[in-house]
């Protein structure tokens, strides 16, 4: 059953955003909106010397699992190396989330991996990768799990 | 039982698809502004086209053909009595957006220029904005809006406001997709009329629902789509009035549309085959002439009188639950059947999901006017819009759903 997602744990996420906010000399700052519902996500990212994460936060407005997917995604991130999160795939996330096996329509999977995008994109950019209009596509629509 | 009044459940046997489980449950179909369900009549009406005379139209001179042509003029004729048009006023489109885009291009292109005024509202859906920002973009013509008021209604003041600005074209929606408010469409044609504006009605919430007369309504436009009304998907209407259509150039070109083709250039055919290029979606026109049989059967002021009783059964249980906000007005004379809402702070989104494993299908989004949410000051909100088939009883299935969100984010 769908509504198994809106458990306390995602709940709690959504209520209680983790790292929410922006940062101001982050290195990575990107933007993401599903134009479907009118969601939206910044992200920023903020590495150390070693490159590793050193702060990340979002902010915007969203529904319960695309907020509770960014709190959370923020949360598995914090202190990871550039390549842990470009390796980050979205069965890791889905998985986090605990929504894999809950047989969540493809609309509302497109809701938990906004943040997954907006990451992707955002670390494709510093790395200096240009995602195309096709590999953006990939991004939110397939929502199986797949090495990225 | 008063035959003022339908019943609900005896409509429901002619949809077959209310036969089908959702989750197990009863499906309670509430999305019907989007796209409304198609009679057991209609489906069998296209059916018994691709099975039994299949054809192209117009230029065949066997049987199949001329039987096809038949049944798809014969369509026109019944959606041009439907509105109260002749059957050269009634073009057929793909949609109401195209119907939109056809006046915006083939008129809008050729009279606007800079320095004129075209008049929307700020409860426009997008198919009534977009068309005329790219009009806008071209001729340097300068879009206003005319705004609402909190009610959700055309603030009168800013009408008279705005027409003082002598618009060219004057395109506003008969009911509000969102909102469900009615507008006095009349009054706004008439006065749009005074100043020697062209005036287009959207009217793809109407139709369906209420008794529309372009005769009445004075317009000189007014564009819908078949698949809110019962039709099939694919065929949408323009009606427009003659004069205009003779002096406008065609929107698409092709086939069907021309009398004689040279090298160089081409001769327009007559109306309204001038605005249908290449082949149209036959079966869906036909289809369409089905549905409007199956409307006219039932009564559409006995479907407004339901869709009134039940507008005002939904709005009285749903202001019972609190923390649940209701947009547009109370006034039922003035308000479609559609309930745009929002329940405290739960998104949309998440309230559709856990109505869908109650087997009720209802909008979530910002329902294609991204201007009017943000009047709201609403990403988004949910949305309940009803139809013919639907009873109370689906109000209080949506009403438990509601309760259940609730619960489950412990409110």
């Amino acid at each position: 059953m769908s509504s198994e997602i809106y458990r306390d744990m995602i709940l709690d996420y959504y209520r209680h955003p983790r790292n929410y906010g922006s940062i101001e000399d982050a290195e990575i700052k990107v933007q993401e909106s599903n134009p479907l519902c009118g969601d939206d996500i910044e992200l920023y990212i903020k590495f150390d010397e070693e490159k590793n994460v050193k702060d990340i936060k979002f902010k915007g407005r969203g529904c319960a699992i695309s907020v509770a997917s960014a709190s959370l995604m923020t949360e598995l991130l914090k202190g990871k190396k550039l390549d842990d999160l470009l390796s980050f795939s979205k069965k890791d996330l889905l998985e986090a989330l605990g929504i894999e096996t809950l047989g969540l329509n493809p609309v509302r999977i497109k809701c938990a991996l906004l943040p997954y995008k907006a990451l992707k994109i955002g670390v494709y950019s510093h790395i200096g990768k240009k995602l195309s209009e096709e590999e953006k596509h990939i991004l939110d629509y397939e929502s199986e799990s797949q090495q990225d | 039982m008063c035959p003022d009044l339908l019943d609900p459940e005896i409509i429901k046997q002619d949809f077959p698809i209310f036969k089908r489980r959702v989750y197990g449950k009863r499906l309670i179909y509430l999305d019907n502004a989007a796209t409304t369900q198609k009679p057991r009549q209609v489906i069998e009406a296209m059916r018994e086209f691709y099975q039994d005379y299949n054809a192209n139209i117009h230029r065949g001179v066997y049987r199949l053909s001329v039987e096809a042509t038949e049944a798809f003029e014969n369509a026109r004729k019944k959606v041009a009595k439907f509105i109260n048009a002749k059957e050269s006023e009634i073009i057929f489109t793909k949609n109401a957006t195209e119907a939109l885009n056809l006046v915006a291009y083939s008129w809008g292109l050729n009279n606007l220029r800079e320095g004129d005024h075209i008049l929307l509202t700020e409860m426009e859906h997008h198919s009534n904005i977009v068309p005329w920002q790219l009009i806008s973009k071209y001729t340097k013509a300068k879009i206003d809006y005319i705004s609402i008021d909190k009610e959700g209604l055309l603030v009168d003041d800013e009408v008279d406001r705005l027409m003082e600005k002598r618009p060219k074209i004057v395109s506003i929606t008969h009911v509000s997709n969102v909102l469900g408010t009615i507008n006095n469409v009349k009054k706004i044609v008439e006065h749009a009329h005074k100043i020697g504006a062209i005036t287009v009605v959207d009217a793809a919430q109407s139709v369906p629902h209420m008794q529309v007369d372009v005769q009445e309504i004075g317009c000189d436009f007014l564009a819908f789509s078949g698949h809110k009304a019962l039709g099939p998907l694919g065929v949408g209407v323009l009606y427009g009035k003659r004069d205009l259509l003779e002096d406008m150039n065609p929107f698409l070109g092709g086939g069907d549309m021309i009398s004689r083709v040279w090298l160089e250039n081409s001769e327009w055919n007559e109306l309204p085959w001038k605005f249908e290029a290449g082949t149209s979606s036959i079966a869906d026109v036909i289809g369409l002439g089905a549905a409007v049989d199956y409307l006219n059967s039932i009564g559409i002021s006995r479907i407004r009188k339901h869709e009134i009783k039940l507008t005002k059964y939904a709005l009285e249980t749903l202001s019972e639950i609190s923390d649940l906000k209701i947009y547009g007005t109370n006034n039922l004379e003035q308000r479609g059947a559609v309930i745009s809402f929002n329940l405290a702070n739960i998104h949309p989104h998440d309230l559709a999901t856990i109505l869908d494993e109650e087997g009720i299908a209802l909008r979530a989004g910002h329902h294609c006017a991204m201007p009017l949410m943000n009047k709201l000051g609403v990403a988004a909100t949910a949305r309940a819009s009803f139809y013919l088939y639907n009873a109370e009883s689906d109000v209080d299935a949506l009403v438990e759903g509601l309760n259940k969100a609730r619960r489950i984010f412990k409110l």
